[in-house]
């Protein structure tokens, strides 16, 4: 792979922070978007904007050609039985709630079970303790253990007719553990509850056929996929949003409105109420394109090239303690330094021109499992290269020794 | 200009290694918990201030960064033997500092060593790191249970 090739298209990349070269290692937060999502958004803007489904007119006509080709590209990458069964979101985030609020709110009744894993960001934690609070759904947590890996031996006992959903994280944000998550699938099913797939993580970096892994109910964001922020999706099977009462009210989700009676209109378009985020919609695509384009083989031989080399130095690092060792992992290094509270790591990285991200991650149980008040995290894209992590280490060593 | 060892003065480093006056304090007459959501710093405050309204005694114990840890230290040491009135418009001043302009020289006269802490200043996400224990003394003397940073 021809990583300046990649690095070209990338204008953010070749700027300095604070003297220095710019090192982008805080892709598990967003990554960074390439000329060609730059382009299709600017396009948008300078030459179709209008509002799509509704409009007679030429803008209108090329505005929703160019939305609706973004759900088809989507619904090709991630395998989906049709482009009804994509729903454009927020992001993940606004997907989980959208299948909290309106499946949960329908089929979830008191003493129901909704598991999630220990591993779990915030986004896939809170909105079923909203539903569960309403509903009287309990929820169950699966572990994991001191490597970060969910402790597969206890799903079974974890899982039962009470079970009617699972929520697991594909790949884990804070921790970058990669979950079985057809294993999960298939366990679940058995005893008839339904899986939601936090794919926020995982879908810019693997490939992922939701047909063949049977998933009910796949998230994830286009920020972390090269495309832009604000737009995410929902794929789920049709006949599951064809018997779900809509999440929100307004135009575009109806067929007819009276203020006798509303009829609510036909897939996709039942759960897309408003004017959506278009550009960020058409952006997504393009986005889709580019993944398409450069292969999640080849995107995966990248990363995989980088978190094998980091992890070795980070080893190999006095008083460095890694955070989360699942064997199945991608893209994140975690970690802790003695004497260093992360949050003074990421200043003093900062100022060495690299960007990491200090914190919980929105994973505060990961924090408490571990016992660590928060993690550094680097994390990686296609584009990184084994000279930013070297830069990574070189900064690190400056920090203990500004802290010795 | 980032000045990162305005930052991190020495005073800074050395106060996050060895803390002063940290523990529990028992008994105590006053105590409070603070936390930054943002960086998850947690430290509880304890102190006791005699009828005479003159804290004897400030310790703090409490997990965080080099800025928060130090900025604790620093204040137990300010506060000691001052009257909360006198407390009051330190944290004033110690606040006006964190935020002010950065061509305006800290009040070194009234501020000590507090004015170690001026560079945050440069720095806006860590500015609470350095207000934390500021508004769980706050909280403490006025007799509420918790501070919290925003």
């Amino acid at each position: 792979m021809n990583i300046d090739a990649i690095r070209e298209q990338f204008p953010i990349l070749h700027q300095q922070a604070h003297g220095h070269p710019l090192v982008y290692l805080d892709n598990a937060a967003t990554t960074q978007k390439p000329q060609c999502v730059i382009d299709a958004v600017r396009h948008y803007y300078q030459a179709d904007n209008a509002n799509i489904h509704r409009g007679v007119h030429l803008l209108s006509e090329r505005a929703t050609a160019a939305y609706e080709s973004a759900r088809s590209n989507i619904a090709k990458l991630f395998n989906a039985a049709s482009i009804r069964e994509v729903i454009f979101t927020r992001g993940a985030t606004e997907a989980i709630n959208l299948v909290a609020a309106s499946w949960g709110g329908t089929n979830l009744h008191a003493g129901d079970e909704i598991l999630l894993s220990e591993m779990e960001h915030h986004s896939n934690i809170v909105p079923w303790q909203m539903i569960a609070t309403r509903t009287g759904a309990v929820i169950k947590v699966l572990p994991m253990d001191d490597c970060g890996a969910l402790c597969m031996e206890q799903l079974d006992d974890l899982l039962s007719e009470r079970t009617k959903l699972v929520g697991i994280v594909q790949m884990s944000n804070a921790l970058g553990t990669i979950n079985p998550i057809a294993e999960i699938i298939t366990k679940a099913h058995a005893v008839g509850a339904l899986v939601l797939i936090d794919g926020a993580q995982a879908a810019g970096h693997l490939a992922v056929d939701l047909q063949l892994l049977d998933v009910d109910f796949y998230v994830t964001s286009a920020h972390k996929m090269y495309g832009p922020t604000g737009t995410g999706v929902l794929i789920a099977k049709a006949t599951l949003l064809d018997a779900m009462p809509p999440y929100q009210g307004g135009g575009d989700m109806i067929r007819t409105v009276s203020f006798a009676q509303t009829q609510y209109n036909d897939l996709p378009h039942k759960f897309e109420a408003g004017t959506p985020n278009i550009a960020g919609v058409i952006g997504f695509g393009a986005a889709i394109n580019w993944l398409q384009q450069l292969g999640f083989p080849a995107i995966a031989a990248q990363e995989r090239e980088l978190l094998t080399y980091a992890t070795a130095k980070a080893e190999q690092f006095t008083g460095l303690r890694i955070i989360g060792n699942a064997p199945n992992k991608a893209c994140v290094l975690s970690f802790v330094l003695a004497g260093v509270h992360p949050h003074d790591l990421g200043t003093i990285l900062d100022s060495e021109g690299v960007a990491i991200r200090a914190g919980h991650h929105c994973a505060m149980p990961v924090m408490q499992h571990f016992k660590v008040p928060a993690t550094a995290r680097a994390s990686f894209a296609v584009y990184n290269t084994i000279d930013e992590v070297d830069a990574l280490f070189a900064a690190l060593t400056k920090a203990q020794e500004m802290f010795a | 200009m980032f000045d990162l060892k305005s930052l991190y003065q020495q005073v800074i480093v050395d106060h996050n290694k060895s803390p002063r006056n940290f523990g529990k304090l028992e008994p105590c007459s006053h105590d409070a918990e603070g936390y930054n959501p943002l960086c998850g710093d947690q430290l509880h405050l304890y102190l006791n201030i005699d009828n005479d309204g003159i804290i004897q005694q400030v310790r703090f114990e409490g997990e965080g960064c080099a800025i928060s840890t130090a900025s604790a230290s620093l204040m137990t040491q300010s506060l000691i033997g001052k009257s909360v009135d006198a407390f009051k418009q330190l944290f004033a001043q110690f606040h006006h500092m964190t935020t002010c302009d950065l061509d305006e020289e800290p009040d070194q006269a009234t501020l000590g060593k507090l004015a170690a802490l001026a560079g945050v200043r440069e720095f806006p996400s860590r500015i609470k790191c350095a207000t934390l224990c500021w508004h769980t003394a706050k909280a403490a003397i006025e007799g509420a249970t918790r501070a919290k940073t925003e």
